[in-house]
């Protein structure tokens, strides 16, 4: 409770809010009415059993589920401060990726230099001096703690890193092009131990800059790197809060049979 | 009987284990008779190749042994069977390069281009009924080929330049590019179809459109199996005989012009193995020296394809 208050010292400012949200593949029904609230440079965890929905859901923030034939969302992602709906069929996907920032679940490195890797979004957003990209490059690539691993290096294939060094690049990508929200899609679970807790340590670091959604299946993960949790059962938030009180006290029973590893 | 009946018991065991025994040895004897059988398949393709490259060589020796390599190389005049005879191989390989210049510079991109378009723009039908037509382009005759460069193209591309003789380069390269389009698209395409769609999401959560997507992510990471294909299209190039016959026409020339009529090494092999040349002539010899030519030449491509290929090899 005392951690709790103390989180809640700081002001909490919604940096994005979604209201009924509803996603289908073709006929099938994946995210059931959803309503949340993502707050400003804070970390919530998406935590449930395999095929809740909860990379479903992370997927709908940057219209990732636009890239495939036959989805269909309903309701709103609002963004802030312009409180625009992301997912209105007049937004741009391309707009909103350009907000919205994604580390995957497999390091993804493109077939590219180091530098070009995290040059990529920056490239595609049309810079191409010189000067701006190898400052941003730089500045990427320290805030995801890789920097002096690479620096002598910048030019080698990305393919000659380790995996979670190729996950550090990855997320250095991700924050080139400074990104409002950063989302991550079990970043973790292709990683081995010390590998994970490097990007645990990072995801911390990070929330200073960017407002960070992730998705996890490991919940000592999600209690280690969330202020805020979500559990999700069978395509709906069964249960929203501060990560303290849903893994110390959930209200839900079904959050907390999944907690104590009764169920799931 | 009191004798025997122990002794049936303790044959009963190591007979039934003799039985087992008889049978793994059948097994084996079979799988191995199996492997043998699959040996030998394999060795065929690998006799016909060494079996080739003898022929061409032995009767290859026997015309260096008239005509001093350094001429066969440097010769500007290609005219085996004058009384004036020279043998310069340049004066049929600058047919072949040019031939192959003109189809490699339609086949390549056109093909690279339609590869992209089915790969990652195409919609699911669309692709389903185009790339059996593409590839029927594959499997037309060459003869309808080269008539139809003769009859169509040549006709069609003397009213933009009056002055293209009947027989030319260009008009035969162009036909050719159209023929190797399937094999470089259809070679490019399955690399591209290969690189994994994390990769196709990386890029798009960076914001990438689908032009960059398959541009800067998609082609890089299936250049070895792009470059393969561009390969294939020079070896199938160089190696065309029958559209370059018919188009091209039979007249040895040493030129790198597309405008103008010229053999090829393939169209003089051709030309003499149908003619009544005496077995043993150094005319007859010559095809085998083009042919050691040729062969050596798409050899070289295939190794430069492989190496290639391995420097490209990207994991993903």
């Amino acid at each position: 409770m005392v951690a709790v208050s103390a989180q809640e010292a700081a002001p909490v400012v919604a940096k994005a809010e979604v209201r009924g949200l509803n996603f289908y593949y073709s006929d099938f029904h994946a995210l059931k009415a959803i309503d949340m609230p993502v707050y400003e440079k804070k970390v919530t965890a998406l935590i449930g059993p395999s095929g809740c929905g909860k990379s479903t859901f992370l997927r709908s923030f940057n219209r990732m589920h636009d890239l495939y034939p036959g989805n269909r969302y309903e309701g709103e992602i609002r963004l802030f401060p312009d409180d625009v709906n992301v997912l209105a069929p007049g937004v741009d996907p391309i707009e909103v990726r350009m907000r919205i920032s994604m580390v995957f679940q497999k390091p993804n490195p493109f077939p590219k230099s180091i530098y070009e890797n995290v040059a990529y979004g920056l490239r595609v957003r049309g810079e191409s001096r010189r000067v701006t990209l190898n400052e941003k490059v730089e500045e990427a690539l320290r805030s995801a703690a890789l920097w002096e691993e690479v620096k002598e290096r910048l030019q080698e294939p990305a393919f000659n890193l380790s995996g979670g060094q190729q996950q550090r690049l990855c997320i250095a990508r991700a924050l080139a092009t400074d990104p409002e929200i950063l989302l991550f899609d079990e970043p973790t679970s292709a990683l081995d131990p010390i590998a994970t807790a490097s990007i645990e340590e990072l995801i911390h670091d990070l929330k200073n800059k960017v407002t960070i959604v992730i998705v996890t299946h490991n919940m000592q993960q999600a209690a280690r790197v969330s202020d805020y949790t979500a559990y999700m059962y069978l395509g709906e938030l069964i249960e929203f809060g501060v990560t303290d009180e849903i893994f110390i006290k959930p209200k839900k029973k079904e959050t907390e049979d999944y907690i104590t590893g009764r169920f799931g | 009987m009191s004798a025997v009946a122990p002794g049936a018991a303790t044959s009963m065991p190591s007979e039934a284990m003799s039985v087992r025994l008889a049978r793994r040895r059948s097994r084996i004897v079979g799988e191995r008779i199996i492997e043998a059988v699959l040996f030998v398949a394999a060795l065929v393709s690998v006799f016909t190749t060494v079996g080739i490259v003898y022929i061409l060589v032995k009767e290859s020796v026997v015309f260096f042994e008239e005509v001093p390599f350094w001429d066969f190389l440097t010769d500007t005049q290609w005219t085996p069977l004058f009384d004036d005879a020279h043998f310069g191989i340049m004066v049929l390989l600058s047919g072949t390069l040019t031939s192959s210049a003109v189809a490699l510079s339609i086949a390549i991109p056109l093909g690279t281009i339609i590869a992209i378009y089915l790969s990652e723009f195409a919609p699911f039908a669309v692709r389903e009924v185009a790339k059996p037509f593409l590839e029927l382009l594959g499997g037309v005759p060459t003869i309808i080929y080269g008539y139809f460069a003769l009859l169509f193209v040549t006709p069609l591309l003397q009213k933009i330049y009056p002055e293209l003789p009947g027989f030319n380069l260009l008009a035969a390269g162009i036909v050719m590019g159209i023929m190797i389009i399937p094999y470089v698209s259809s070679i490019s395409e399955d690399a591209m179809r290969a690189v994994p769609m994390s990769l196709r999401e990386g890029s798009y959560a960076m914001g990438a459109t689908r032009f960059q997507t398959a541009v800067k992510v998609v082609v890089p990471a299936a250049i070895s199996g792009i470059a393969s294909a561009y390969i294939l299209g020079i070896s199938r190039a160089v190696g065309e005989t029958m559209i370059l016959a018919v188009a091209a026409g039979m007249q040895p020339n040493l030129t790198f012009n597309p405008l103008e009529p010229a053999a090829t090494i393939t169209a003089y092999i051709v030309q003499v193995a149908l003619g009544d040349l005496p077995h043993g002539s150094i005319g007859y010899q010559t095809i085998f020296a083009a042919g050691l030519t040729l062969m050596l030449f798409t050899l070289a491509c295939n190794i430069g394809g492989h190496v290639l290929r391995k420097s490209f090899r990207e994991a993903y």
